[in-house]
């Protein structure tokens, strides 16, 4: 198994936002996980990111790696896993530039970081055009181009990706995902959470329902998107 | 004319330590959003660092062990001093991040602010306590001569410490301007929390960070004492509070605001006692700043950092 998630547990303070879940992604595969608003998509993807503590008895593996035994610097450097975050959360304060060398920190194989901003430039050529203004000063569609562009760079095995069409029009949403499937072609696995269920389940092969912290559903996306409870739930009747 | 210049040279000398300690007061504020109150005394612990390692590196006799003259031989002293003195007082640092702050990393702001009062306090009994309450006196590293410019006499101590204090304060400010390790750090300052997600251990830039404030606080310890060559365990208290003062008044992380700030406090409070009373240097110095922060809350130079700091 490429990423396997067993019985997966995680509070904040009192509140618990995950009760035991259960997932696994393939080698190659685009996953995708949907849910409302507060069903604990962000917590997930937190939660394999090592952002936040993942109760005793959790159990994450990559790659035949114990994923919790690591802090979350090293799940990027040493596991290859790359996470856009929920509203980009990009350094406002630095340039196009500097974000994106910034995501190259750890990694020493300089030749392989060229290569792979040059085919972040490939993928969105507005970026170049940016490098050096300030990342705070871009549009929203450019920032999530950035975002993804920062995650290729940092890691590039495993991609999660929260809500990348979050604040997007439709047409750069459009742009968005035919870059995402570009890099899906290139090799990089991808697990991504979606408020928008119809856009996700589109893209991704496989998904998960997740409703207030459970995992309520899986199947392949075609299944899904003809489930008459997804379709009443989530894809507006 | 020449008193102006007499004092504004005694101005210089007395910002340079003020920039020298806001600088890491300003450093660790910007990059983990803490104020370090205990750095007033990590100041005092570099001074004393400054002490011992003059006295046993003077003790050693360079100079006829291998043949230097007393001049050179001071020389390399001083040089030698600040190098290993900003060295041991950087795992000073290092050692009051880890074990102070570190595991209040999540905890209350405030929490984080009383363990620094704590550590300063424990720094400055511990002082006591190790050393007893007797003050020392910092050798004499530098033979005083007098320069006469434009009518007024400056002691080559005073060029020393003014040049010194500049040329770190740069070489900082170019390490965050121009190197990775500087680029994370401007980024923790900005967003820490998806620091980490860049495949950069945050410990490891909030560990630097002390280590740099710390490395300036001990110059800032040794030209000190080279000008006023007497220590004692309470010197950093209220150095501490008015490089803190500088610090906020240079603007969030900005180290040249927090240098420029420095220089500023030390000519409000050197001009003042040309006029008024001496008595008065505070008062008047600190109700000048609360002026210019009145029009200027930011301070001079704040760096931005984000609405959404937390998960």
């Amino acid at each position: 198994m490429y990423f396997s998630v067993e019985n997966l547990s995680v509070s904040y303070g009192n509140i618990r936002a995950l009760h035991d879940i259960s997932f696994n992604v393939n080698e190659g595969e685009i996953v995708c996980i949907i849910g409302a608003n507060g069903a604990g998509k962000s917590t997930t993807l937190r939660a394999i990111s090592r952002l936040v503590p993942a109760h005793e008895g959790s159990k994450m593996v990559f790659q035949g790696k114990d994923l919790l035994k690591l802090p979350p610097d090293k799940v990027v450097t040493e596991l290859g896993i790359s996470h856009v975050p929920e509203g980009r959360r990009l350094f406002g304060n630095l340039t196009v530039k500097e974000n994106l060398t910034l995501a190259s920190f750890a990694r020493t194989d300089d030749d392989a970081i060229q290569r792979d901003l040059d085919r972040v430039f490939t993928i969105f050529p507005r970026l170049k055009e940016r490098m050096n203004q300030k990342s705070g000063t871009l549009s929203g569609g450019e920032q999530q181009m950035l975002a993804v562009g920062r995650a290729l760079i940092s890691a590039r095995k495993f991609m999660l990706l929260d809500e990348p069409s979050m604040g997007l029009a439709p047409l750069l949403m459009a742009d968005v995902f035919d870059a995402l499937q570009e890099i899906n072609d290139e090799g990089t696995t991808i697990l991504l959470v979606e408020q928008n269920a119809r856009l996700a389940l589109q893209f991704a092969q496989r998904g998960y329902v997740l409703e207030n912290g459970n995992m309520v559903l899986e199947g392949s996306s075609k299944e899904l998107l003809d489930n008459p409870e997804v379709k009443k739930a989530y894809l507006g009747g | 004319m020449d008193v102006f210049l007499q004092q504004l040279m005694n101005a210089l000398q007395w910002g340079s330590f003020y920039a020298l300690i806001a600088i890491g007061y300003s450093m660790v504020y910007g990059v983990l959003m803490l104020f370090n109150f205990a750095h007033g005394d990590i100041f005092m612990v570099g001074a004393y660092i400054g002490f011992f390692v003059s006295s046993g590196l003077l003790a050693l006799n360079l100079g006829s062990v291998i043949g230097l003259s007393t001049g050179v031989e001071l020389g390399l002293v001083l040089v030698l001093t600040l190098i290993i003195s900003m060295l041991l007082n950087s795992i000073v640092g290092m050692g009051v991040e880890r074990i102070g702050y570190r595991p209040l990393r999540e905890a209350p702001r405030a929490s984080a602010a009383i363990t620094g009062l704590m550590i300063g306090i424990i720094l400055e009994t511990a002082n006591l306590a190790l050393l007893g309450p007797q003050r020392r006196s910092f050798p004499e590293l530098i033979p005083t001569t007098t320069i006469t410019i434009a009518g007024a006499s400056v002691t080559n101590k005073k060029i020393l410490i003014v040049i010194v204090s500049l040329v770190l304060a740069l070489l900082v400010h170019q390490f965050v301007q121009r190197t990775k390790w500087g680029m994370a750090m401007r980024a923790m300052a900005y967003d820490y929390v998806v620091v980490p997600l860049m495949g950069i251990s945050s410990d490891r830039i909030a560990l630097m960070t002390f280590a740099i404030g710390s490395a300036l606080a001990a110059a800032a310890g040794i030209l000190f004492g080279i000008a006023y060559p007497v220590l004692d365990p309470n010197m950093g208290i209220l150095f501490g509070w008015k490089a803190f003062v500088a610090a906020i008044l240079g603007g969030r992380g900005s180290i040249l605001g927090a240098a420029l700030a420095g220089f500023l406090l030390g000519f409000i409070e050197i001009f003042v006692t040309m006029i008024f009373p001496s008595t008065m240097r505070n008062l008047i110095a600190f109700g000048i700043i609360l002026i210019i922060l009145t029009f200027r809350p930011h301070g001079f130079f704040g760096e931005p950092f984000s609405a959404q700091l937390r998960l």
